[in-house]
């Protein structure tokens, strides 16, 4: 842990020459889409079969928890593609901290902490935007849901660790951006329950992290969270942060060191 | 406390391997480094260096045979290892999103030192590299000289008892080269331990006490570099140039002149203990070279003799 540790100056460093645009895109992005899509489109729905299919939760109440989970799995990929990959071909920062004491498994979990912090801070100001609009739930549900968007976050995050590390060159993210990042978006639950669609579509939903981590921000905002399925929710989640995590180590250990043959 | 005793070496390798699946980079060699000398590996690209030193690094594991660096094992004692070496990697691994300064500071923490401790010591590392007047600067700003300059400060952030440069010199111009160069002499000249690689003879004679020669991942000799020039060449080399195509015909027209005669594509090298006689016979023989150059024998030669190839193609 203490090896952990000695990279903190590092990334408060680097943190603090891009703290500034990053709460403020934290701020913007929900504002916009909550203006865009909760209120004018969600006019719309509610005039319409919204009331119905929604149980009669507002359209903006019903996007606002899938939204916060969507930006913390947009946050996440942000900080475990491009940002890993560079940091092992373009300026070789993990090659310059493995030749110091830290391991690589020091390297990657100091990552990790790195990106737990801007996803916690990135969705706790989304959740005040939230509030100001009315749909952040209580208290206590406020604080489920950012846990609850801190943990899809990591769920995102160990295993695009994993790949930035494995993949050759950056191209190989279109595949990824385009084949789970923009469907995950898409169909995950944040803009429309997964049952309207066809029988394959949902059983898709349900085995992407991000539609869990929709499903438990929107029981916690709205008020609904139960023990069950929370808990499954929750389990499945951290079986895609730990199966993410060993991979990542696997892939981290084979670049940063080569084939141990 | 340190585990090593006077004169023991900082570095021991027996019989050191290095595979990647059915690649050998390393095959079996044996290597010591002293305390307070300058070791060089000296070889084309692709003959083992950087393998050997990412194994002496304790970065990457040894596939056979042993190895100990400060007395340890680098299998068991990696951390312990890296924590007492310095390390100037061939690429530069320079963090461009930070300062100049920052660059030390932030990689001073790695090595648990306290935070007045990188300060202080990144201040004197950067006037003794010449880059105080740059300590705010953005890395991306620095040439391709203060960058190399840079990595090597951070490389003794840690005051190591032995620095690791792989390709010190690479990549940058003459006179970069010799102020890179200049700064490592007065680093041994304080004591550091150098361990180096490089492709260029003259780099080699240089920096170099005692170096071996690589080459297809062998060790093909090892001394200092008047002993390999002693041992493997003559004192003096002739080169004769003459027109494209025309060097393997003249050769057999004056390979009595010489102990040895070396055919390139671009001239003939004419290995003799009198370089200036050997020119002087050849002009006797109607031979009308365009150009001749008598110089002393380099390492170069060494490699030419012991591999039958240029270190540098």
């Amino acid at each position: 842990m203490e090896l952990v540790v000695r990279q903190l100056d590092y990334w408060v460093t680097t943190y603090r020459r891009t703290w500034k645009g990053s709460v403020v895109s934290s701020f913007v992005m929900p504002l916009l889409f909550l203006s865009a899509m909760g209120i004018g489109l969600g006019g719309y729905v509610d005039d319409s079969s919204g009331p119905r299919v929604l149980a009669g939760v507002s359209y903006l109440a019903f996007i606002a928890p899938g939204l916060l989970a969507t930006t913390a799995m947009q946050t996440a990929v942000l900080e475990s593609s491009f940002a890993v990959f560079g940091k092992f071909k373009w300026n070789k920062v993990y090659s310059s901290m493995t030749a110091t004491p830290l391991r690589v498994v020091d390297v990657l979990n100091g990552n990790l902490l790195y990106v737990g912090f801007r996803l916690a801070t990135t969705c706790a100001v989304f959740l005040l935007v939230l509030a100001a609009f009315g749909v952040a739930g209580s208290v206590v549900g406020a604080l489920g849901a950012l846990l609850s968007a801190v943990l899809v976050g990591l769920a995102c995050t160990t295993p695009v660790f994993g790949y930035s590390a494995w993949i050759k060159t950056d191209s190989s993210f279109a595949v990824l951006f385009r084949l789970g990042l923009i469907p995950m978006f898409l169909f995950s639950g944040a803009f429309f329950p997964v049952e309207q669609m066809p029988d394959t579509v949902e059983w898709l939903a349900y085995l992407t992290p991000v539609w869990h981590g929709v499903e438990l921000c929107r029981d916690f905002t709205l008020g609904t969270a139960s023990w069950w399925p929370g808990v499954g929710h929750v389990a499945y989640l951290l079986v895609w942060v730990v199966v993410g995590w060993l991979w990542a180590r696997k892939t981290f250990e084979r670049r940063l060191v080569g084939a141990s043959s | 406390m340190h585990a090593t005793t006077v004169g023991e070496p900082l570095v021991r390798a027996r019989g050191l391997t290095k595979t990647y699946g059915d690649f050998t980079a390393v095959r079996g060699i044996d290597v010591e480094v002293r305390p307070g000398e300058a070791f060089g590996f000296l070889g084309p690209n692709g003959a083992g260096k950087s393998s050997a030193m990412r194994m002496i690094g304790a970065v990457s594991p040894v596939s056979a045979g042993e190895l100990r660096i400060l007395g340890l094992d680098p299998a068991s004692d990696g951390p312990a290892i890296r924590a007492r070496l310095g390390v100037c990697p061939q690429e530069d691994s320079l963090d461009m999103e930070i300062t100049v300064r920052e660059n030390l500071t932030v990689y001073g923490r790695y090595f648990g030192l306290s935070r007045v401790e990188c300060r202080e010591r990144a201040d004197e590392l950067l006037d003794f590299v010449q880059l105080t007047d740059k300590a705010g600067d953005s890395v991306e700003d620095l040439s391709g000289g203060m960058k190399r300059r840079l990595t090597i400060a951070r490389s003794l952030i840690n005051r190591p008892e032995l620095l690791l440069l792989d390709e010190p010199t690479t990549g940058l111009d003459p006179q970069a080269r010799h102020l890179v160069w200049e700064r490592l002499f007065r680093l041994k000249q304080q004591g550091v331990t150098l361990v180096l690689t490089t492709h260029y003879m003259d780099e080699a004679e240089q920096l170099c006490d005692r170096l071996v020669v690589m080459d297809n991942g062998v060790i093909v000799a090892e001394g200092s570099p008047l002993e390999l020039i002693a041992a493997h060449s003559t004192r003096e080399v002739t080169e004769l140039r003459f027109g494209v195509g025309e060097h393997e015909a003249v050769a057999s027209k004056v390979s009595d002149l010489a102990q040895r005669v070396e055919i390139l594509p671009d001239r003939l090298l004419l290995y003799t203990d009198e370089g200036e006689a050997a020119a002087i016979a050849v002009h006797d023989r109607g031979l009308r070279p365009v150009a001749v150059l008598v110089r002393r024998s380099t390492l170069e030669d060494v490699f030419l003799r012991l591999t039958g190839r240029t270190l540098v193609d």
